[in-house]
């Protein structure tokens, strides 16, 4: 606060500069984003194959979209997707990230939590496609070794989208412990000792401190992984390409194969613009129910 | 003033590397003397890089380019390169891509290259004209499917190479060849498929290994039994606009077929998996005795550590036949290639006797001229592999029916309705006459 107020008032060279340092992101931004999206929602309102000209055909492909079973059964297979990606995930990690910071102080074993993120997508998913095979997998010879019946992990329309929600929570939930534990790190210290002298435990001061006083930096990580995860692809192409029977027929990979495997990008657009319209409504109404913008602190 | 020039120079440097990288990119594109090629099997690489040379030889001053890469992003890259316009001068074209391809206007055609349908196995050259009644791909080689199957397991079940090699069978009982894969499959307890006891939930060696649900065409999974039944996919050998997967002999064909599966000798759609388990890796681990698959695979059922293979015919089916697909492989040359006369040139000699007899020696594939498929028949010969299973449906029409690969337009939708309705079927069970709404959904499409 201290140092905002005592800085000059904004002189004139600082627009231009500010203009330098700002250029590299805008171009950016508008190469790879605005302008992208602009023509996605262009072709939304199209029937185009790549290779020929787009013809304007008006609303038709968004009739189509509501018409469509598949994209509403995909629509669905994606939110239950979320929901366990999202929850297993955040729970997980809010758990490392607490004991990261009132058990340990080692930096070898925050490195630690942070490894499988360092894996690409692809990689995991078809280290985890082998691991977790029915017949061949050593997942699987773990089952048997413990009695059960093997587990069709990839391959069965009620397991394939937990497993897959599950690798991605393995593969990420270091990153967002990480994050959270960055958000811990700002919560005073003071207040855990006046709770302690006041005979508070563990149980009580996780809920009465941690937990409200995390609260915005935990809402923008939730927005953020919510926003990553609805635009889950990578794992589902690698391991069920959609299957058993469209059981993990994600949004993504259903846009993906109507626009690079059927060249129907106007319908592919059309969708895309569907879940961008979505994901908007999902972040605002998570950042007005969490009220991220704000602090309890201070 | 310096702070203009620091930006403009910026600007200039990031548009630079934009535009560098782009370039990186995509640099498949040719000019002058080269002609670019591309090709996805890894394993015949070397006899088509024999044949660049030899090309490159009678051909001073032409240089041949390959580029090799996975069939995933082989396709990918293909449609990403014609939009790019980078594609290659000639590529190693698939039929299933050949109708959507021909849509896009993205082939050149191949009259005046003096393709003779006579100068190949029989339907090989044919399937490459399009609806237009141009030719756009010349003939490179051509596969059928057989059963591959663990010899061993076939002693201990006493069945001979010769009973093996003549099954029969129907939709109602399965004729010999359900019970030769009953006999085949043995439960945890070691009591085989046929014995009394058997315990269909506890099987340790499945009779058949699973290649999937088999999208719309069945190739190596339930082709051989819908063929052999009468069947075909669509209402004309080429260029049909409907398709007839409503078809009762086909729907209880595909029933007996993934039934197998429930009275455990067909190893279940769980245990399938593209990347991880195909039919192949199933053999060769000991998890099921037999699988069908095709002559691409002939070097990998033979290569596998351990393993001692056998194959055999197709089972004769209702109709009196044995039934396999014959697909064939073909090379087209790109609308926009940087360089045609060149392009044309070595899709000419690609698809003449000299390469193909060159391709043959490797014993990797059958090229599609009969000297060349004698040379590849010569070639496994020698490596101590006997390929007639695969040969005699060509030249034996008395006792074998051969068919190719669906050839429509919209493909690509054939496949991504056909796919997801297939598997439901050995997956969740779902019942036959649910295809008939696929099935006219997908005549829909072909109808616009």
């Amino acid at each position: 606060m201290s140092i905002a107020s005592s800085s000059p008032p904004t002189s004139r060279g600082d627009g231009r500069l500010a203009a330098v340092f700002l250029a590299p992101a805008l171009l950016g931004f508008l190469v790879f984003l605005l302008w992208p999206t602009l023509r996605g929602v262009y072709l939304s309102f199209t029937r185009f194959n790549l290779l020929t000209p787009a013809e304007w055909v008006g609303l038709d492909n968004y009739v189509r979209m509501v018409n469509d079973p598949i994209f509403w059964d995909s629509l669905q297979v994606t939110v239950a997707y979320v929901v366990i990606n999202i929850g297993v995930q955040t729970v997980a990690a809010l758990a490392i990230a607490v004991l990261l910071q009132r058990l340990t102080q080692s930096a070898v074993l925050r490195g630690i939590v942070l490894t499988p993120y360092l894996m690409s997508n692809v990689v995991a998913g078809i280290v985890w496609l082998w691991i977790l095979d029915t017949q061949l997998g050593v997942g699987n010879e773990i089952v048997t070794a413990l009695g059960a019946d093997r587990i069709p992990f990839l391959a069965d329309e009620t397991w394939s989208i937990p497993t897959i929600a599950l690798i991605n929570v393995w593969r990420h939930v270091g990153y967002t412990a990480l994050l959270l534990f960055a958000g811990l790190q700002a919560i005073p210290q003071h207040l855990y000792e006046a709770a302690k002298v006041d005979g508070a435990g563990e149980w009580r001061m996780f809920w009465r401190i941690t937990l409200p006083l995390l609260r915005p930096v935990l809402a923008v990580v939730l927005i953020m992984t919510v926003i990553g995860s609805f635009q889950v692809f990578d794992t589902v192409a690698v391991t069920t390409m959609g299957g058993p029977a469209n059981a993990t027929n994600v949004l993504q990979y259903y846009i993906y194969g109507s626009a690079f495997g059927r060249f129907q990008f106007g319908y592919a657009s059309a969708m895309s613009v569907a879940l961008l319209i979505v994901l908007t409504a999902i972040t605002v109404l998570q950042y007005r129910l969490t009220r991220a913008g704000r602090t309890d602190l201070g | 003033m310096r702070i203009r020039t620091v930006f403009a120079s910026l600007a200039s440097a990031v548009a630079l590397s934009l535009v560098t990288g782009c370039a990186q990119g995509g640099s498949a594109g040719s000019s002058g003397n080269t002609v670019t090629y591309w090709l996805w099997d890894a394993n015949q690489l070397p006899a088509y890089e024999a044949c660049a040379k030899d090309f490159e030889r009678r051909n001073p001053g032409l240089n041949v380019e390959i580029t090799q890469m996975g069939w995933d992003d082989y396709w990918t890259k293909l449609t990403a390169s014609f939009i790019a316009g980078t594609e290659p001068d000639v590529f190693t074209d698939h039929i299933q891509k050949f109708g959507q391809f021909a849509d896009l206007d993205v082939l050149e055609p191949l009259d005046d290259l003096g393709i003779e349908e006579s100068d190949y196995q029989p339907g090989l050259a044919a399937n490459w004209v399009g609806q237009d009644g141009h030719r756009y791909g010349a003939p490179k080689d051509w596969d059928t499917v057989a059963f591959f199957y663990n010899k061993k397991m076939a002693d201990d079940a006493g069945l001979t190479a010769e009973e093996l090699n003549d099954l029969s069978w129907n939709p109602q009982d399965g004729g010999t060849f359900e019970k030769a894969v009953a006999r085949l499959t043995v439960d945890k307890n070691g009591k085989r498929g046929d014995e009394p006891g058997f315990d269909k939930n506890n099987v340790k060696v499945y009779g058949l290994a699973t290649g999937g649900a088999g999208d719309g065409d069945g190739q190596t999974q339930w082709s051989p039994f819908t063929a052999s039944a009468g069947w075909s996919y669509t209402d004309e050998q080429r260029w049909g606009t409907k398709y007839q997967y409503d078809s009762e002999t086909f729907q209880s064909v595909v029933d007996w077929y993934f039934g197998l599966a429930k009275k455990g000798y067909l190893a279940p759609f769980a245990d399938y998996s593209n990347n991880g388990n195909p039919a192949n890796a199933q053999v060769a681990s000991g998890k099921a005795a037999a699988a069908f698959d095709g002559a691409w695979m002939i070097s990998t059922y033979y290569g596998a550590k351990g393993l001692e293979v056998g194959t055999a015919v197709t089972p004769q089916g209702p109709t009196g036949k044995r039934a396999t697909m014959m697909n064939g492989l073909a090379d087209s040359v790109s609308k926009n290639a940087r360089n045609k006369t060149g392009a044309k040139k070595w899709v000419r000699y690609l698809a003449s006797d000299a390469c193909q007899r060159i391709v043959g020696r490797y014993g990797i594939v059958f090229p599609a001229t009969p000297d060349g498929t004698e040379a590849a028949v010569a070639a496994y010969r020698k490596k101590g592999i006997d390929v007639t299973a695969f040969t005699e449906p060509v030249t034996d029409k008395e006792r074998f029916t051969t068919f190719s690969f669906p050839i429509t337009d919209y493909a690509a939708d054939v496949l991504a309705l056909m796919r997801p309705a297939m598997q439901d079927i050995y997956a969740n069970d779902a019942p036959v006459s649910g295809l008939n709404q696929t099935n006219s959904q997908i005549n829909l499409i072909l109808g616009q």
